[in-house]
């Protein structure tokens, strides 16, 4: 789970982070105010099998692509990337059509994303 | 035989009807009894509650209140480059507003300027952008600083922020004993809540104080803190958390303050507090007059101050934000009408109303100005403003407002044990504590305890179809270009220089005010200031407790 950019607000992505702990999966909470890079590089060392973003400053158009760009390159395009925040429906429609798996938005419960989360995100090999 | 007591009642009457399969409890989760009686209420008029204009001021902070000035009515405004959020405040002024309220976007907040590597896709977004004392003038480009009082939603780079403002006010023939105004400048509930921070904990508190102390001697009419529980409510926190923690920030400011050598009463009395105004509406109104009962008590008591006004918590607030739902966002408008209510009965000095689109994006002309109608109605059409304090003597209300005051005044002598709000926030204790009660509200939601209408009852499959407001990306490039612009055109070798004298400022411990003005005066940057703060002070890095 990573807050990209310069947004402080987290409190739905700890919720998020936490539901997904208890929910049995392993959790690193990045903290605030990463840059695509350190958010690629901290998935890239931890290995992980998904990103989580949240984005509420509205900067989702450049940083989600950013972060996807920056997997592929370092020979992890099959991470997935998920995430949530203030993003209109257009813009989630397109950040799908750029490779983002799903977007959660206001309204979404824990229970729904943990539940995605189980049964779309595939383990790398 | 009638009934004759509370007990009685409840045991013999209450029990005939059964009670409906809900939790009755305030949206911070402290259960609320059926009925409050005489019996709940303790404390003799006089010391509890007092008149309006006297001590506590449980009542209301003026003698007249409403009756003699209605609240501010200020919203919140800022988006795109300084002349678009110029464009906004001429309307919002033009439509009956009487104060300004600025939001500046993540780079502004965040001290980058708008040309650097970190502020990428945030130009504009979120707020307004300020690079620089030209961006300034053009935001308050025929906006008389010295008859509008504006105030900046703006803290670790503050600083640069409330500079531009007073330059500018120089510039345009203004006093700085003439201007008004408020800048929110409230580090410790950054740390806690809103998480805008360059360095570390204390000398961001240092760098508050340089400005209360500032204030205090060159622009005594200015607020130099919004002493902010709004945040801290945002951000999952219950009522009483709120009230503790930001009475315990009010509190560490004031000490610091007077241990740097201030007399209280020089600084209090323009020490300004900024809540929030959530939908449980009794809550929200004992919360307010606990509010003042407990800073009036706690700097007589606590500092000896002696000027009424150093006792007297005046406010700001806003409608939760967080309360808005986006699905069906044209029911915002009733809760931000239940919730300014609660700021009216609470009596609040200055108010912003949510627009009902602002879970979707900043709000458009048109959902602002039914925000701020909300306003002018509740003042013109509904006789609250006929009364003081028109709740004042319910038995509800005063059981819970002693309830509050009671619960919040433990947290902060837990605060105290600890050595104060700087320490407690060193070891993570309110940034936990929001956590756990921002996590707890999360699961009484999606198990159906607490409901809001349209996310977990009500709903409807629907889109969405109010316009909403867009931020043109091709602004962030203007302005890029503008910045870089104004940084080749300026004297550098003078821009040196002030950023040296910033830095020898911030090791000498002399007051930052003012190089920071001379700084600004030779259009040195926000992000230049805050360079200087990175370089001498460190950079805070979120200790991410979930």
């Amino acid at each position: 789970m990573a807050k990209p950019g310069l947004d402080g607000h987290d409190r739905g992505a700890k919720i998020i982070a936490r539901a997904l702990r208890d929910g049995g999966f392993e959790v690193i909470y990045t903290g605030l105010h990463q840059t695509p890079e350190m958010i690629v590089e901290a998935a890239v060392q931890e290995d992980v099998d998904a990103v989580g973003l949240s984005i509420l400053s509205g900067a989702h158009m450049t940083l989600f692509p950013e972060v996807i760009r920056l997997l592929k390159e370092k020979g992890a395009g099959d991470v997935a990337v998920f995430g949530g925040g203030i993003i209109p429906d257009e813009d989630s429609a397109k950040l799908k059509t750029l490779g983002v798996s799903e977007v959660f938005t206001p309204g979404a419960s824990t229970e729904d994303i943990v539940k995605w989360v189980r049964e779309k995100v595939q383990p790398r090999q | 035989m009638a009934v004759t007591t509370k007990q009685e009642w409840l045991e013999r009457t209450y029990q005939r009807s059964k009670e409906r399969p809900v939790r009755f409890s305030t949206l911070s989760d402290l259960e609320v009894e059926p009925l409050y009686t005489p019996e709940d209420v303790t404390g003799d008029y006089g010391t509890a509650l007092g008149y309006p204009g006297e001590f506590p001021y449980t009542r209301g902070v003026y003698e007249s209140m409403y009756r003699g000035r209605l609240w501010t009515m200020r919203q919140f405004a800022g988006f795109g480059l300084a002349e678009d959020t110029n464009a906004r405040f001429h309307f919002l002024l033009g439509q009956g507003q009487d104060g300004l309220s600025t939001a500046f976007d993540m780079p502004t907040l965040m001290g980058y300027d708008a040309d650097h590597e970190r502020a990428m896709g945030e130009v504009g977004r979120e707020g307004v952008n300020v690079t620089s004392i030209h961006d300034m003038a053009r935001l308050f480009d025929r906006i008389p600083i010295g008859k509008v009082s504006t105030s900046m939603t703006i803290n670790c780079s503050a600083s640069a922020l409330l500079a531009m403002y007073l330059v500018q006010a120089e510039r345009t023939g203004v006093p700085w004993e003439q201007v008004s105004g408020t800048i929110q400048n409230d580090m410790l509930k950054e740390f806690i809540a809103q998480k805008e921070w360059i360095c570390p904990p204390a000398p961001s508190l240092r760098i508050v104080t340089d400005m209360v102390e500032f204030c205090a001697k060159k622009a005594p009419r200015f607020h130099p803190v919004s002493i902010s529980g709004y945040h801290i409510r945002e951000a999952g926190s219950t009522a009483v958390q709120e009230l503790a923690f930001t009475i315990a920030d009010g509190l560490c400011y004031v000490q610091d303050a007077v241990d740097r050598g201030l007399d209280v009463d020089d600084f209090a009395p323009r020490l300004s507090f900024f809540w929030d105004l959530h939908s449980d509406f009794l809550e929200e109104v004992a919360k307010l007059r606990a509010g003042r009962r407990m800073w009036a008590r706690l700097m007589r008591d606590r500092f000896g101050a002696k000027n009424p006004k150093s006792l007297m918590l005046r406010t700001h607030a806003q409608t939760a934000g967080v309360s808005l739902t986006a699905q069906q966002p044209i029911n915002n408008v009733v809760r931000v009408a239940v919730q300014a209510l609660a700021g009216v009965f609470g009596g609040v000095q200055s108010m912003h109303t949510n627009s009902m689109d602002e879970t979707l994006a900043l709000p458009t002309e048109q959902a602002v100005m039914v925000a701020l109608r909300t306003q002018q109605i509740i003042a013109e059409e509904t006789g609250l403003t006929n009364t003081i304090d028109a709740l004042g003597g319910s038995y509800a209300v005063e059981a819970l407002t002693d309830r509050m005051e009671r619960d919040a005044l433990e947290y902060i002598r837990k605060i105290d044990e600890m050595g104060g709000m700087l320490k407690a926030i060193d070891t993570g204790y309110p940034q936990r504590e929001i956590a756990e009660a921002a996590f707890l509200y999360q699961r009484q939601l999606e198990q159906g305890i607490k409901t809001v209408v349209g996310v977990n009852k009500y709903q409807v499959p629907e889109e969405i179809t109010i316009e909403v407001l867009k931020i043109d990306p091709v602004i962030e490039e203007r302005q890029i270009q503008r910045v870089r612009k104004m940084k080749r055109e300026r004297n550098s070798v003078a821009v040196r220089e002030a950023l040296r004298l910033v830095a020898e400022a911030c090791r000498s411990g002399e007051n930052l005010m003012e190089p920071i003005c001379e700084a600004v005066r030779r259009d040195v940057t926000v992000g230049e200031i805050s360079d200087v703060y990175r370089a001498e002070f460190g950079v805070y890095k979120d200790p991410g407790w979930i």
